[in-house]
């Protein structure tokens, strides 16, 4: 054995003076990490099904006798082509854009696990930090391409199978073809900020647990415990501090005036989460040991570091809404559901009143109310459940006796309702009226409403 | 007279946890040398060759690369490239992606950074446009070390590049290498196959758990090395056995391969025992038709280094 001999003079030449690294340009790094991402055969696919898939869904049940009426704005589609992309949305936001961002984000770092081209990539850009830049970039990308083909595709397929006619808002008002389409865009836009929190929770399962698939399930199993969150009776200051709750808030868009108080609040928390999360993985990505190769997630204490910080968040942001807001119960209670149903109710009245040509009045001449109980007043009249039944009262201009429908109502922990008319007959009792062009589906029969968890007004 | 290092380490410590990956490594690369490094596994090998490549950081001691010392950031150095534990490729990509991406990473247009000259050098240009999805592990090596001749390396930093190749694949690669170094480019090998190393490499460091145990030329391996075995065939298998037990330094062996070939003796002794056999044989009119040590003098300096540095554990 021998020891090296004593140093020699290294080369010190001018050429040598510009051996300090160049890492490569985010710009170029980008560029790289799109045409890996594009070459992949699924990324493909899901990029051409997101651009065809949704048009042809929303075509096809359009034209069909029976819709998702179980979906909201589900019940419109044959009305008008806006409601087929908002059905979409609904979809989306508990199924597709979870499962998109798993493929794209829970795989960009995954990805290099699996393929062993750490090393490879590190000794070719330099930079772990721009590495990391250049992945979130792309893969942000790449999920807006996506999401943007779900929105324009159904929207195109809705107006090319239907048409562009106004849409029933939320509260039965109705919204030209224009405030339709803006009100569309808008929710999808805001659509965007869940997304991205479930992509950046997705980039960091990706570094976290390296080539452990469940780095790829991370984002819908998120998403699959916050809508679960969703269903439960929680305190509106928890469903507010839930990332997902964007996926629901855009609904307050398509009513009059607009909920905007937990859409800007479900935006909110999103985008902290997706700047949280993503500052997470950040971190611990530029904190990981690249030499080893059987790399298999940052181990418990990483695990520990990403998780902890959400789940801090969540109770700050529960604080924070509980504080900024007077609701603390679940936000249903019996004078916000008899409000929501009585404008719902005036709304559709009136469109009714137009389909069989009747005299118009307007909601002020309807002085509509409506009166309901739950449980038929044996239990707390507020929350959840499809036990609450209404007597709605309204009048008309020249009538002296005050009309009066019955509906049930079933109505959701996140506000939504379906109310169900039981008569009479004439008014909300059978889902066809006869008008002089023929039956038409009578808008009182069945109908969507949303009661606002907030106390804002 | 300055010899000009491309690499030079002193005092290399490395740790991943409790765990000493490397001890007060010693490390001299000459410009233009083609360096073996060899090791039982787990000796420290591929940390020493992450290290060149930018890819950990030492805990403590000094490192130079291409005449400038290298930081406490993870990075490469320019002219730098190679791989470690295999070329990372990525299989949705043709060969010629792969690489035209990898010149676009590094700001070159691909029509111009040289993708069909490295191809070619490497012996695939007949398979440039099929998905790297469906290539062998040699076709992968040959990539990869196509990958990094494409940054027109200073120093060229390689593990186990022989792994998988058939014997055209590697008469590419030595061919590749040797030109390289002919040009002036230092290369830092690592490999299993000793023959490798003997037919590439004018110097070598045997690392055994995480210190150096050997470097400097093979030929002064092979000098302080111990008794070798050698394989003697001639003409008369019973006359040259007889002679070799006589004469004083040779010990005949009655190994596998002498048993199932009768013509065949194997002999242990040092060289200079070795050459008198020889003379002895030819005088006694005894042809001698084959002489080759049964394992490398690298090989055998090897396991008898890293069985020692085992032992003194």
């Amino acid at each position: 054995m021998t020891a090296p001999a004593p140093a020699p003079a290294t080369m010190t030449t001018a050429d040598d003076n510009v051996a300090t690294s160049r890492p490569v340009s985010v710009a170029r790094g980008y560029r790289f990490e799109l045409v890996k991402l594009v070459s992949q055969w699924r990324i493909r696919l899901l990029v051409l099904a997101c651009w065809i898939a949704p048009a042809l869904f929303v075509a096809a049940v359009s034209r069909q006798s029976t819709l998702p009426s179980d979906t909201l704005f589900g019940r419109w589609m044959h009305a008008t082509g806006w409601a087929g992309p908002l059905v979409m949305l609904g979809f989306a936001g508990t199924w597709a854009l979870p499962l998109l961002t798993s493929v794209v984000a829970g795989d960009v770092f995954a990805s290099e696990d699996r393929l062993g081209t750490w090393r490879h990539l590190l000794v070719a850009v330099r930079s772990p930090r721009r590495i990391f830049v250049a992945k979130a970039l792309a893969s942000l990308t790449v999920i807006l391409l996506l999401v943007a083909g779900l929105a324009c595709s159904s929207a195109a397929g809705g107006l090319a199978s239907v048409g562009n006619q106004p849409l029933v808002g939320l509260d039965g008002h109705l919204l030209t073809p224009g405030d339709a389409a803006g009100g569309v865009l808008l929710a999808w836009v805001c659509a965007l900020a869940p997304t991205l929190a479930l992509a950046a929770i997705g980039l960091l399962g990706s570094v976290v647990l390296g080539r452990s698939p469940m780095g790829l399930l991370l984002p819908p199993v998120v998403a699959l415990a916050m809508s679960v969150a969703q269903m439960l009776p929680l305190p509106v200051a928890v469903r507010l501090a839930l990332p997902t709750y964007a996926f629901i808030s855009w609904n307050g868009l398509f009513t009059s005036p607009a909920q905007l108080a937990p859409l800007l609040i479900g935006v909110a928390v999103s985008l902290v989460w997706a700047v949280l999360a993503t500052v997470l993985a950040y971190v611990l990505f530029v904190r990981r040991d690249f030499t080893n190769p059987a790399y298999d997630g940052s181990g418990r204490r990483a695990i520990t570091l990403g998780a902890l910080p959400l789940v801090a968040l969540t109770a700050v942001t529960v604080g924070a809404v509980a504080l900024a807001t007077p609701s603390t119960g679940s936000g249903i209670e019996q004078d916000k559901v008899q409000k929501s149903l009585a404008t719902v109710f005036a709304h559709l009245y009136r469109l009714q009143t137009r389909q069989l040509h009747r005299p118009a009045v307007t909601e002020a001449q309807l002085r509509t109310t409506a009166a309901c109980t739950k449980s038929d007043g044996q239990a707390a009249q507020e929350g959840a459940g499809n036990d609450w039944r209404c007597v709605v009262t309204w009048h008309l201009p020249g009538v002296a006796v005050a009309g009066t429908a019955i509906y049930q109502l079933d109505i959701a922990s996140d506000g939504r309702f379906v109310a169900d008319g039981d008569g009479p007959k004439e008014v909300n009792g059978y889902f066809l009226l006869r008008t002089s062009a023929g039956d038409a589906p009578n808008p009182l029969w069945q109908f969507d409403g949303d009661v606002e968890l907030l106390d804002t007004h | 007279m300055d010899t000009l290092l491309a690499v030079r380490a002193r005092g290399i410590t490395k740790f991943f946890g409790d765990v000493v990956a490397l001890d007060g490594v010693d490390l001299d690369v000459a410009q233009g040398q083609i360096h073996g490094l060899v090791g039982p596994n787990g000796a420290g090998k591929t940390t020493l060759l992450g290290l060149l490549l930018g890819l950990a950081v030492a805990d403590s001691g000094g490192l130079e690369i291409l005449g400038t010392p290298v930081g406490r950031r993870l990075a490469a150095p320019d002219g730098v490239a190679g791989f470690v534990d295999g070329p990372g490729l990525y299989p949705s990509l043709t060969a010629r992606q792969n690489l035209a991406a990898l010149a676009a990473l590094r700001g070159r247009d691909a029509r111009t950074a040289g993708i069909d000259e490295v191809l070619d050098e490497v012996g695939l240009t007949d398979v440039a446009d099929d998905r790297a999805r469906g290539f062998s592990l040699g076709m992968r090596q040959r990539l990869g070390l196509a990958a990094a001749l494409l940054t027109r390396p200073r120093l060229l930093v390689l593990d186990e590049p022989s792994n998988g190749l058939d014997p055209a694949g590697k008469r590419h690669v030595h061919g590749v290498l040797t030109r390289l170094a002919a040009d002036g480019t230092s290369t830092v090998l690592s490999s299993h196959r000793m023959d490798d190393l003997e037919a590439l490499c004018s110097e070598v460091t045997i690392v055994a758990t995480g210190r150096v145990v050997f470097s400097g030329p093979l030929s002064k391996l092979a000098a302080e090395n111990r008794e070798l075995d050698y394989r003697v065939r001639t003409s008369d298998p019973r006359a040259a056995r007889g002679l070799a037990a006589d004469t004083a330094g040779i010990r005949v062996v009655d190994d596998a391969g002498a048993r199932h070939d009768a013509g065949l003796l194997v002999v242990r002794a040092l060289v200079p025992a070795l050459d008198e056999l020889v003379v002895r044989l030819v005088h006694a009119g005894i042809a001698v038709r084959e002489l080759a040590p049964v394992v490398s003098p690298l090989e055998a300096a090897f396991l008898a280094l890293t069985e020692q540095q085992e032992a003194g554990r």
